[in-house]
């Protein structure tokens, strides 16, 4: 395949999108141009006959033990939310999702 | 107390300290000073925990007086790479999207080496979310190459690698994914392994690809690598994929290398001397293979003919993992959060297109596109069937040997900017680190030689899953048969 076919910005753009990323003009020409040269590289794979062999998920060749399953003390409140850039008492705050009575949406709506 | 000196190890701090004849605060403060002198120039430290690092040896020092036994590390000041999530020092990754970010808990590795009394000097630099082999990816400045301050330290355990090769610390925490530790110790000079998946805990570690990550040690000599593996090593019941397998005698295998190597077969795998290497990088390798025969190992020619595949598949597969891990980043529970969202996907997509740097935002595209529905078998399904194919290999390479060894990286410590504008470059210099960790397997790199240019040249001793007393002896005999270890790079405080 010649460079450049393999991926457009149209799909660079949709995927940005799934992966929640805002991306400037400059950077998606950057990445369909990255991803495009990647994708050809990788495509070196579809050399290997794959018949009959198993996918191989993670590395542990041994058997691990599960913890006794049983409640113990959990992070206390205040410092799980000691980090979070917004909270409201014992909430992370994030911007309306349902359109409240005056409408609109942002966070000085909240 | 000078850090650069020969018993700067170790083997021989923590001996004097627990015995009383060597204070921890006196260790700590020679170190602090140095790294106030040189690192400046080197940037190894993100940040320095002067404060931390006193208050910790105070402690090692008041429970020698008391005639309590501090540990197997008693009083050794040791780096942590800023991946680590530590309790209330701020733990960043090397990334925007982290700052500020004060963890709550501590890490697993770094929990049981300060109960080993270790003494913590502060957070290391890195690429941002261990991506890249450069260090040049952090985003919180760079890290020169303590040989040469034109040359990176490598990466992404860049400022782990250089702060040892520096006598910053006298060792220090990595993780490796496809070679963040093996890779940045062979260019700066140091030794560093990463061990079988599951020997050492991810808890609190910040994920990059779970199935991938092997947090591990660097120091200057094999033996202290070891004591240090021995110490972050064991079952952990807050890590699932932790092994309950008893952890083996690491510095006493690295010792027991000293005696030779009588009956030990050493594996050469012909794919991992491919074209691009460079010559003197081959030349050093074969003339560390001779070396071990001397010592009494026996060379076995080996076949690792899925070798080719190894980039693409790891590419494939840490990808896909990293989308997903990376996806917890969202501006919401902690971290950096973009200013004044008009609506929850707005928070989502500008914090992350804001807090993440270039290698990330490539990763996690990656990442995304391969796992889509409809591209997911032609890539991830096929890479996780390659990766099966890849780890057989080593499984009869394994059948044949007890330890392979080969060249750690194709090339020494490359200038700053060389590579930075094909990522596919970058990617494809990591050929001989990446399959050890799609396998599991422990890999160990140590000092074996120097170009005429004077860059350090790194040596890889693989072994089976839970192969690292095999690993640590055949690195011990060839350490203790050359002289490598005891060059320490030139000063440069003061140096820009």
């Amino acid at each position: 395949m010649s460079s450049g076919s393999r991926i457009k910005p149209e799909e660079v753009r949709e995927i940005a999108t799934l992966s929640r990323l805002r991306l400037s003009d400059e950077e998606v020409a950057a990445l369909t141009q990255d991803l495009d040269s990647i994708l050809g590289y990788v495509a070196e794979l579809s050399a290997l006959d794959m018949t009959g062999v198993e996918p191989m998920t993670h590395a542990v060749p041994f058997d691990c033990p599960l913890r006794v399953d049983e409640v113990r003390p959990s992070l206390p409140l205040e410092e799980a939310l000691a980090n979070a850039p917004r909270r409201e008492a014992s909430f992370f705050q994030v911007p309306r999702i349902v359109p409240g009575p005056a409408g609109g949406g942002g966070e000085e709506d909240l | 107390m000078d850090p650069r000196a020969a018993t700067s190890t170790i083997a021989s701090i923590a001996p004097a300290v627990r015995a009383g004849k060597v204070r921890a605060r006196e260790v700590a403060d020679a170190y602090l000073e140095r790294i106030a002198r040189e690192d400046a120039a080197l940037g190894c430290y993100v940040r320095v925990d002067a404060e931390g690092a006193r208050r910790s040896a105070d402690a090692v020092d008041a429970a020698v007086k008391a005639g309590r036994d501090p540990g197997p590390l008693a009083g050794v000041p040791l780096g942590i790479k800023d991946i680590f999530c530590t309790k209330g020092v701020e733990t960043t990754c090397a990334s925007k999207i982290l700052r500020g970010f004060v963890p709550p808990y501590e890490s697993t590795v770094t929990a049981r080496l300060a109960g080993a009394g270790a003494v913590s000097l502060g957070k290391l630099n890195m690429d941002e979310f261990a991506m890249g082999s450069s260090n040049e990816n952090s985003a919180v400045g760079t890290v020169k190459n303590p040989w040469s301050l034109a040359h990176v330290p490598g990466g992404s355990s860049g400022g782990s690698a250089a702060a040892v090769a520096a006598s910053l610390c006298v060792g220090a925490t990595g993780t490796d994914t496809g070679g963040s530790i093996r890779q940045p110790a062979a260019l700066c000079g140091v030794v560093g392994i990463k061990p079988t998946y599951g020997r050492v805990s991810r808890y609190g570690v910040i994920a990059f690809a779970s199935s991938l990550d092997h947090p591990g040690p660097f120091a200057r000599t094999v033996e202290d690598t070891a004591t240090l593996l021995e110490v972050m090593s064991g079952l952990d019941p807050l890590d699932a994929t932790s092994v309950p397998q008893p952890v083996g005698a690491y510095a006493k295998a690295a010792r027991a290398g000293r005696e030779g190597l009588n009956g030990v077969r050493v594996g050469v795998p012909a794919e991992y001397f491919a074209a691009g290497m460079d010559p003197e990088i081959e030349a050093a390798v074969r003339a560390a293979h001779d070396e071990l025969a001397r010592a009494g190992a026996k060379l076995v020619p080996v076949s690792l003919p899925h070798t080719k595949y190894a980039i693409a598949t790891y590419y494939l597969v840490c990808t896909a993992e990293a989308s997903s891990n990376l996806a917890r980043y969202d501006g919401v529970k902690y971290g950096a959060r973009t200013a004044d969202p008009k609506s929850l996907e707005e928070l989502y997509s500008r914090t992350r297109g804001e807090g993440f740097g270039r290698e990330p935002k490539r990763r996690i595209m990656l990442g995304t596109y391969v796992l889509r529905s409809g591209y997911y078998e032609a890539y991830y399904g096929k890479a996780l069937r390659a990766r099966r194919k890849i780890a057989d290999d080593f499984t009869a390479a394994f059948s044949q040997c007890d330890v392979l060894v080969t060249a750690t990286s194709p090339v020494p410590a490359f200038k700053f900017g060389e590579r930075m504008g094909d990522p596919l470059q970058m990617y494809l210099a990591d050929v001989l680190t990446v399959a050890p960790n799609l396998a599991g397997i422990p890999a160990l790199a140590l000092p074996c030689g120097f170009t005429k240019a004077g860059l350090p040249i790194g040596l890889q001793v693989m072994g089976p899953p839970l192969g690292e007393e095999a690993c640590f002896r055949v690195a011990g005999a060839y350490e203790s048969r050359t002289q490598w270890h005891e060059r320490r790079p030139p000063d440069v405080g003061g140096a820009r």
